[in-house]
């Protein structure tokens, strides 16, 4: 018996989204009384998997694991899974996670969580965890059925603790030969901001309150003086205001930074949907009426192209003191 | 060619949520459901914007009760031209995966579409899975979808940015934002939806491997404390003091 976790790197590093999983994974497997293996394709640095609680590491190694093919990758994955013997299976529940957890589910016939916000309780082959619903409005209680079993875990539901822990590290020759898919990769686009925002740990985002897009630059420079990364609501990107990437809410990109700073956002129910997650969220808006300040922890009823450079001068100013 | 929509039917975006007294069960009492909007705005439109440049058939599948006929009506008035229910409770992602496979897979449907999640049980799992259940490649989070000559050219969401692929039909895919624009049926779509075919399947036997057990709503946040204008910074000082966020 064994807890598997798939890990992948990002510009090089262990995604920290990963270093999440694989804590998670040991959790669970200290519950279990076993270990965590942990699988990524390819070479890379994988020190870190160790100290996150990982006691193995497997390179996954065949020529057709190029890109991320949920045909290839499923199968790569499954074949680890059986050699490990593993009971419980973690993904991150992110744009990976939701293309190949759900496919690997399936053919183990595995029961799934995805995006599960607890540590779950496990009693015998039972085992239960908690996840959002209804767009963050509720939470639900799941209890997977099957002997195999597979979480993805929603980013940001833990911190990372890193450890001395080391882990044994092998190549794992995966045989693709009955697997052909079909996708080809024509073009692959990375965006170029050194801030992904699902990872962020600190967002600050605006609205159609600041009236166009030549008016970013004091949003872009608040995001740079506190280390954050930048977002928007539907209508600003619809309007290509700002990229598509940047949308969060119900059709976005639902986020949970520990900061979440609004401005010149209503905070209509849909996009609250994807950031009333968030651990603290601030609130600016001209109108004291607005629905948002009734999900705000901070609030600052006042005009945003008076606020937001104060604001950009008092982190400067909190910067020079703190360091 | 022949298109396939799974539609999901779920509580309109600005439903008030409620559960039973012993939070086993979501109260449905009183709630408007509509087509979860990914799979109406983004794969169904889309699907329909082929057909009409292509030629083909467009129907739209939904595994439910009978409540969801409204729903499924609504699809065939936006455009669809036939629909199917598979008379099943829709309780287990796995489960309807196994439902509309079983269906699907000797229909020959070129492209089967779904939505990026439905957004009620935000799951984002039953496209996978059909598509590891009838064996077929499958692309997540699609924002762009071309076909020509028998192959689909698809932007898709990845982890950091964006990937384009190409793919041979048959294909499963799940429709994000960016592929189509919503739209508003005109009095004729819903004249000629109530005389569209609406096949009802029965349900096959399949595996339920999740039960959820109980619900519990959000808890909101206690309070909303306000700065005064003047003297933004006193935000910066409470974020690091108070709230420990920077
Ligand atoms: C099914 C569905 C899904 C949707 N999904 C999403 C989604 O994912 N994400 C999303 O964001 N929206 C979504 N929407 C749209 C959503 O309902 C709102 O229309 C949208 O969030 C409004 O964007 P906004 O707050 O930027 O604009 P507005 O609602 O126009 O609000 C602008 C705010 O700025 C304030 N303001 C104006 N001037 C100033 C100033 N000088 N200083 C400070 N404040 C100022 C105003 O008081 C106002 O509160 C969805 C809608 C539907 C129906
Ligand atoms: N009961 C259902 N009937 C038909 N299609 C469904 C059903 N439930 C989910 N789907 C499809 O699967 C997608 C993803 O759903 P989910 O995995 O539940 O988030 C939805 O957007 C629909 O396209």
């Amino acid at each position: 018996m064994s807890v598997l976790v798939y890990t992948e790197t990002a510009k090089g590093k262990i995604k920290k989204s990963s270093l999440e999983a694989v804590n998670y994974g040991s959790r669970i497997a200290t519950q279990l009384n076993t270990s965590v293996t942990a699988v990524i394709v390819g070479d890379a640095d994988v020190a870190e998997l160790g100290k996150a609680g990982a006691k193995k590491v497997l390179k996954l190694k065949n020529d057709k694991l190029t890109s991320l093919d949920g045909m290839y990758l499923t199968a790569a994955i499954e074949q680890a899974a059986t050699a490990e013997n593993a009971t419980v299976i973690i993904f991150s529940h992110d744009f990976t996670g939701k293309e190949i957890a759900p496919r690997l589910a399936a053919k183990l016939k595995a029961g799934i969580v995805a995006g599960a916000v607890d540590n779950p309780t496990i009693s015998g082959d039972a085992l239960t965890v908690k996840k959002n619903v209804f767009s963050g409005k509720a939470t639900a209680v799941y209890a997977i059925n099957s002997a195999k079993k597979i979480i993805s875990l929603l980013p940001n539901s833990f911190p990372v603790e890193l450890t001395e822990g080391t882990a044994e590290v092998a190549d794992f020759a995966v045989n693709l030969d009955a697997v052909n898919s079909p996708i080809k990769v024509k073009e692959v686009k990375k965006v170029t901001t050194e801030l992904n925002l699902p990872d962020a740990e600190l967002v600050v985002s605006a609205g159609r309150g600041l009236k166009g897009p030549e008016n970013w630059g004091m949003v872009e420079e608040l995001a740079k003086e506190l280390g954050a990364a930048t977002a928007c609501s539907r209508p600003v990107a619809d309007m290509h205001w700002r990229p598509h990437h940047e949308h969060v809410g119900q059709t976005g990109v639902a986020i949970r930074p520990n900061l979440y700073i609004a401005i010149g956002i209503s905070g209509a129910i849909q996009h609250l949907a994807g950031v009333n997650g968030s651990k603290t969220i601030v609130v600016i808006n001209s109108d004291k009426e607005a629905p948002f300040f009734k999900s705000a922890d901070y609030g600052i009823v006042g005009d945003a192209f008076d606020i937001v450079p104060k604001l950009v001068a008092a982190v400067k100013n909190f910067k020079a003191n703190h360091n | 060619m022949k298109i396939l929509v799974c539609i999901s039917n779920v509580p309109d975006t600005t439903t008030k949520i409620a559960f039973s007294a012993d939070n086993s069960t979501f109260n449905a009492a009183g709630v408007q459901f509509v087509i979860n909007p990914y799979d109406e705005w983004y794969a169904l439109v889309r699907a329909l914007e082929l057909k009409e440049a292509q030629g083909g058939n467009v129907t739209i599948l939904h595994v439910g009760t009978a409540d969801s006929e409204a729903t499924i009506r609504k699809g065939l008035a936006i455009g669809a031209d036939d629909a199917v229910r598979i008379d099943a409770e829709p309780n287990d992602a796995f489960a309807v995966a196994e439902q509309i496979a079983a269906f699907a897979k000797d229909k020959g449907f070129d492209l089967i579409m779904a939505g990026k999640e439905t957004i009620n049980y935000n799951g984002s799992m039953v496209g996978a899975m059909l598509a590891e259940l009838m064996n077929l490649p499958y692309v997540s989070l699609a924002t762009k979808l071309e076909v020509a000559a028998g192959v689909a050219t698809i932007e898709h969401d990845i982890d950091g940015g964006t990937e384009v692929v190409e793919c041979a039909l048959p294909l499963v895919l799940s429709a994000n934002k960016g592929m189509a624009e919503q739209r508003i049926p005109n009095m004729k779509g819903i004249m000629s939806a109530r005389t569209k075919p609406l096949q009802v399947v029965p349900a096959v036997a399949t595996d339920k491997l999740t039960t959820i057990t109980s619900y519990e709503l959000a808890k909101g946040r206690t309070e909303c404390k306000f700065i005064d204008a003047s003297t933004p910074e006193k935000l910066i000082e409470l974020l690091h003091n108070e709230a420990k966020a920077i």
